[in-house]
């Protein structure tokens, strides 16, 4: 039974809920379909962001280089299209996961080959990264009126009802589906944070898994880079200032254990919607934009404090007795 | 994972005292902050002046403050993201009584307070709670840094009283200010408490080994607790002195300081797992990256340039000396 209706995910998508029925018993506008929907498209970047760094987390990495990686390859791409407005979309969005997975394949390599501490490499490699778009950039702005229309329209662009910006999303959640759960790399992402030691028993190179995690994250940083500069229609140094914040807020809100190994695509989904929700809300409601930053800190907290009481090891009693003793 | 099938030299005799002074991180350290100071000079007319030199100085000793405790805190094996958050909060609290007419005196100790209490919030959770230090700095991070945008929205405090300049804009004795004479202060202090006192064996023990430290009756939560307070209560008092300096609060405060703390303390040879580290080592650090920055700075190089070369500073550091060990690894086998 627990196997079927994981306890986690239920509670965070029970809290979701309660939340949607607290803010439509004051606004009933909010939970209208389309509304819901345009929720769903506003957090989209940060549901593709949060899987990619799901895999990093659950290999005991840390990527906080994702937001100056989005905002690198999406200056890039944006003076790429300023520079060649007739380059097809497709050809440019090819770029952005490419320059993304270069990037995150730098991380990669120092983590896998040099054995640097992932969360100084990526500390690093944000303010390089961030340094980087003031260089070829100039400290210039990529305005709407420079790009061409094809770019900026392509994430507006409705299929079936959504936008093509939440396709983006829910084709990412599905290949992640079947990535953790049926593939070999995914397992091997599971094995490498559950018990390195006994991934390398099992054969698994633990060093390479953690790099392409790192590659994977990048790549997705450099689609979302795409997909953020296009629907906003601007790029400049700052976009997304502090957005890996809210990255592994939605993980570690999703039940993805810090300490690597515990996690689910369905967690780190429900702890991005999570964010989302309170981020669309709270105008509503009529708080200050300015609770954000407050409030996923808090929601960061009180996620961490929750999932480690769910899931303490009980194997190390003798330990935990010589602690209450002292 | 290469440690264990790596085998071990067990050399005949230890290296001569001079010998290990001399080729320690802290010599190559003081090597490279020579070596900075004379290009400097040869780079920019400049440079050699006292009063340059003695302005160049505030690039780091806010900095620095928080270094020594961030290194301690290190060498125990946590971290504390949190520490450019503690600044803004703690500003936006004095920024706050001032509204409500505190006089120089309270609002230091107001700092303080709020600096030592932040500190407190996250040693709870890391030791009380046992949650692991990064991600629990990393959403106090967020968590404090937000308050200060939720008291101050995109508003700010200023007017502070005259006399509470002084701590980052006055000056002791011709061009030594007073940042320099605590940041002189706080690195004796911590260097006594890291080098001479039980405290700080203690302190190497739980880095290097917190399960065997706690056996041997150190009491590890509480150790890790306190240096979590002294974090805090150096973020506090790094918050005095630029809220002095600057002379205005806005919730924006020292963004990204964090970052520039802990490459201080890695460039000073602390090693990031723990264990390792000194605090002669973080001075030199502070003034290499002070020595750079403002070097940079004469030289007409924008901020954000620079945090490029100190993110390269921060992963070169540690990089340089393992490819060094991997190539002479090489040459052996």
């Amino acid at each position: 039974m627990t196997r079927l209706i994981p306890v986690r995910e239920t509670i965070l998508g029970g809290a979701i809920l309660v939340l949607l029925l607290l803010i439509s018993s004051r606004f009933s506008g909010f939970v209208t379909p389309t509304n819901l929907a345009n929720v769903f498209n506003d957090t989209a970047p940060l549901i593709i962001l949060a899987l990619g760094q799901m895999v990093v987390i659950l290999t005991r990495c840390i990527d906080l280089s994702v937001a100056a990686n989005l905002a690198l390859t999406g200056m890039a791409v944006a003076m790429i299209n300023v520079a060649m407005p007739g380059l097809p979309i497709p050809v440019i969005i090819a770029i952005a996961i490419l320059l993304g997975a270069i990037m995150g394949a730098i991380n990669g390599v120092l983590v896998w080959k040099l054995a640097i501490p992932p969360i100084v490499v990526t500390l690093g490699t944000m303010t390089i990264f961030r340094g980087i778009i003031f260089l070829i950039s100039d400290g210039k702005w990529v305005n709407s009126h420079e790009m061409s229309p094809a770019f900026t329209d392509y994430p507006r662009m409705v299929l079936l009802g959504l936008p093509v910006l939440s396709w983006a999303a829910i084709i990412t959640i599905i290949l992640f589906g079947i990535m953790m759960a049926r593939t070999q790399f995914g397992r091997s992402i599971f094995a490498v944070g559950g018990n390195p030691h006994a991934a390398i028993y099992t054969g698994i190179d633990v060093g390479k898994t953690q790099f392409w995690a790192f590659v994977v994250s990048g790549a997705l940083a450099g689609l979302t880079g795409y997909l953020w500069v296009s629907r906003f229609a601007v790029a400049y140094v700052d976009i997304a200032g502090g957005f890996e914040l809210e990255v592994v807020a939605a993980c570690v809100i999703g039940g993805i254990s810090i300490a690597g190994g515990v996690g689910s695509v369905g967690g780190a989904v429900l702890g991005a919607i999570f964010l989302g929700v309170v981020k669309n809300a709270l105008p509503v409601v009529n708080i200050s934009p300015f609770w954000q930053l407050a409030i996923s800190g808090s929601a960061i907290l009180i996620a961490v404090a929750f999932n480690a009481r769910a899931g303490r090891n009980k194997g190390r009693i003798i330990l935990k007795e010589a602690e209450a003793t002292q | 994972m290469t440690d264990a099938t790596q085998t071990r030299h067990v050399p005949d005799r230890l290296n001569s005292r001079a010998a290990r002074i001399f080729k320690s991180w802290e010599a190559l350290l003081l090597a490279v902050a020579i070596a900075i100071f004379v290009i400097n000079s040869f780079a920019s007319p400049y440079f050699l002046s006292a009063w340059n030199l003695s302005d160049a100085t505030f690039n780091f000793t806010e900095k620095a403050m928080i270094a020594f405790a961030m290194a301690l805190l290190i060498i125990s094996g946590e971290i504390d993201l949190s520490v450019a958050s503690i600044i803004a909060l703690a500003s936006t609290a004095m920024g706050l009584a001032l509204q409500y007419g505190a006089g120089t005196p309270e609002l230091v100790i107001i700092g303080l307070t709020v600096g030592v209490l932040c500190g407190a919030f996250n040693g709870f959770f890391v030791t009380g709670l046992g949650l692991p230090s990064i991600v629990v700095t990393i959403g106090t991070m967020s968590l404090f840094r937000g308050i200060s945008f939720i008291i101050l929205g995109d508003d700010a405090f200023r007017g502070y009283p005259a006399s509470f300049s002084w701590f980052g804009q006055g000056y002791i004795y011709w061009v030594f200010t007073v940042e320099m004479l605590l940041f002189v202060i706080i690195a004796i202090i911590y260097g006594v408490l890291l080098h001479k006192t039980n405290f700080g064996r203690a302190v190497y023990a739980i880095g290097n080994n917190p399960t065997g430290a706690l056996f041997s009756g150190i009491r590890v939560a509480r150790v890790k607790f306190i240096l979590f307070l002294l974090t805090g209560l150096m973020s506090g008092i790094a918050a005095v002195c630029l809220t002095s300096r600057l002379g205005s609060t806005r919730p924006s405060i020292a963004t990204g300081m964090e970052l520039e703390v802990v490459t201080m303390v890695v460039l000073g040879g602390v090693n990031i797992l723990g264990g390792s580290g000194t605090i002669p080592g973080v001075v030199i650090a502070a003034f290499v990256m002070g020595l750079v920055t403002f070097g940079l700075g004469l030289l007409n190089v924008p901020g954000i340039v620079m945090s490029i070369f100190i993110g390269l500073l921060l992963i070169g550091v540690i990089a340089l000396p393992r490819l060094w060990s991997m190539a002479a690894a090489g040459r052996k086998s």
